[in-house]
């Protein structure tokens, strides 16, 4: 049985504790408004970038002229993954979650025999990663440095992939990172960014843009080639973008779970220390009382 | 007064305008051209350099873009660009680390078309950075 003086310290240690992570939830709500409004900003651009990207497309047609990094190489049997996780921990699953599905995905290329090369950007899904298949990992992205996430941070990151494409040093790269739902919900998604498999099912813009005839300056495959790289980096944009409004929702959850915890055991431990101070009160009472008897 | 055309002015992390504008200067990679209402669909890659927007109103502003490219129908007019910033709000210090890695881009090329390309990607640079000096 621990003694009264235990009991105090334990419940000022867990009050303590509760304040840090109520602090912390209330950081993670103000980060998340943030977080979102820069997604919601983004969204205008990536839009745009389908539509003119289909239109482009069907003027092309699929010819001979598209640039490898739309049709690929042909093979499949060297795959990159771009796994992309938050810097830092105490986001309850958010970072496993992905980094989980990352792994089925791993699992599944090298059952059938295929190649794997990883670049992780943020921390965390490096820590896990690293675990197994630490002879995979290429390449690491650092981004706890930045302060707000721009454009930049995903344009360096997809140079890199761009340049590994054109080095022939892999076939296939798929994107993973954690689809944004709601503030409890983070979905963990894959996303194949080359080559583009979105060409095909994103619609070209319909109406009065689609049905005229456009005038392309430079040529159609020049602007082409000019177009893919800046959607790619586009894309790992947009996920970026949603990994950093997923963290903080899933850290205010954890956070909130957290402090809803703590709170439970201050009010457990309230009661054994005060059953326990009655206790020996009682206990001193009696020892008063039979003494006095006793005379 | 000439008519109005929809405008939007698109970055990466934002829309910096969403407009009735008059007339849209466009810094394109084939030169400079402008855009007014009922222009013929134009696409275009447009390179560093500055967009001078006419509102409706009469007013002008000026944006300095990095590269990106424009779609244009005759209802409206959309510029997605790689970056893009007020002239009022452009930092040097930006623009001067843009033209530094441009430079080493040049010098790092490995063969002539990546270095010719290179070039004139800092040519661009350059002449947007006396385009904008005085203003």
């Amino acid at each position: 049985m621990p003694s009264l003086k235990d009991l105090r310290n334990r419940i000022a240690s867990v009050k303590a504790t509760q304040k840090i992570t109520k602090a912390m939830q209330m950081v993670a709500a103000a980060k998340l408004r943030r977080a979102q409004e820069a997604a919601e900003a983004a969204r205008p651009y990536s839009e745009r970038m389908g539509s003119v990207l289909a239109n482009i497309t069907q003027a092309v047609g699929g010819g001979g002229d598209a640039p490898a990094l739309m049709t690929g190489t042909g093979r499949d049997d060297v795959h990159l993954l771009v796994v992309c996780t938050a810097e830092r921990g105490l986001c309850g699953g958010f970072n496993s979650q992905i980094a989980r599905h990352a792994r089925d995905h791993i699992r599944r290329l090298l059952a059938d025999g295929k190649q794997v090369k990883i670049i992780c950007v943020g921390k965390k899904g490096f820590d896990i990663l690293r675990r197994d298949y630490a002879s995979m990992i290429i390449e690491r992205v650092d981004l706890r440095e930045v302060k707000t996430l721009g454009f930049v941070n995903a344009d360096a990151i997809a140079r890199k992939v761009i340049h590994l494409f054109n080095e022939g040093a892999f076939d296939v790269c798929t994107l993973f990172y954690s689809q944004f739902k709601s503030v409890i919900s983070q979905i963990p998604t894959a996303q194949q960014i080359i080559p583009a498999a979105s060409a095909s099912s994103a619609q070209p813009e319909s109406a009065d843009g689609a049905s005229a005839v456009y005038e392309y300056e430079p040529e159609p495959g020049e602007i082409l080639s000019d177009l893919i790289p800046r959607n790619i980096a586009v894309q790992i944009f947009r996920a970026l973008l949603e990994n950093a409004a997923g963290e903080m929702g899933a850290k205010m959850s954890a956070m909130d779970n957290a402090t809803r915890n703590a709170g439970e055991m201050i009010n457990k431990l309230s009661i054994t220390y005060n059953r326990q101070r009655q206790a020996q009160i009682t206990k001193e009472l009696i020892e008063i009382i039979s003494g006095a008897e006793a005379l | 007064m000439a008519e109005a055309f929809k405008f939007e002015l698109v970055s990466p992390e934002r829309l910096l305008v969403s407009a009735e504008v008059e007339s849209v200067v466009i810094p394109g990679a084939e030169g400079e051209m402008t855009v007014m209402a009922h222009h013929a669909p134009v696409m275009t890659t447009i390179k560093p350099g500055v967009v001078t927007v006419k509102s409706a109103s009469g007013s002008e502003e000026r944006y300095v873009v990095f590269g990106g490219f424009a779609d244009i129908v005759p209802a409206g007019c959309t510029l997605l660009a790689e970056s893009a910033v007020a002239v009022k709000d452009v930092d040097r210090a930006d623009l001067a680390r843009r033209i530094q890695e441009a430079k080493e881009d040049a010098n790092d090329a490995k063969d002539d078309q990546a270095r010719s390309k290179a070039e004139q990607f800092l040519g661009q640079l350059t002449t947007l950075e006396g385009a904008i000096l005085p203003a």
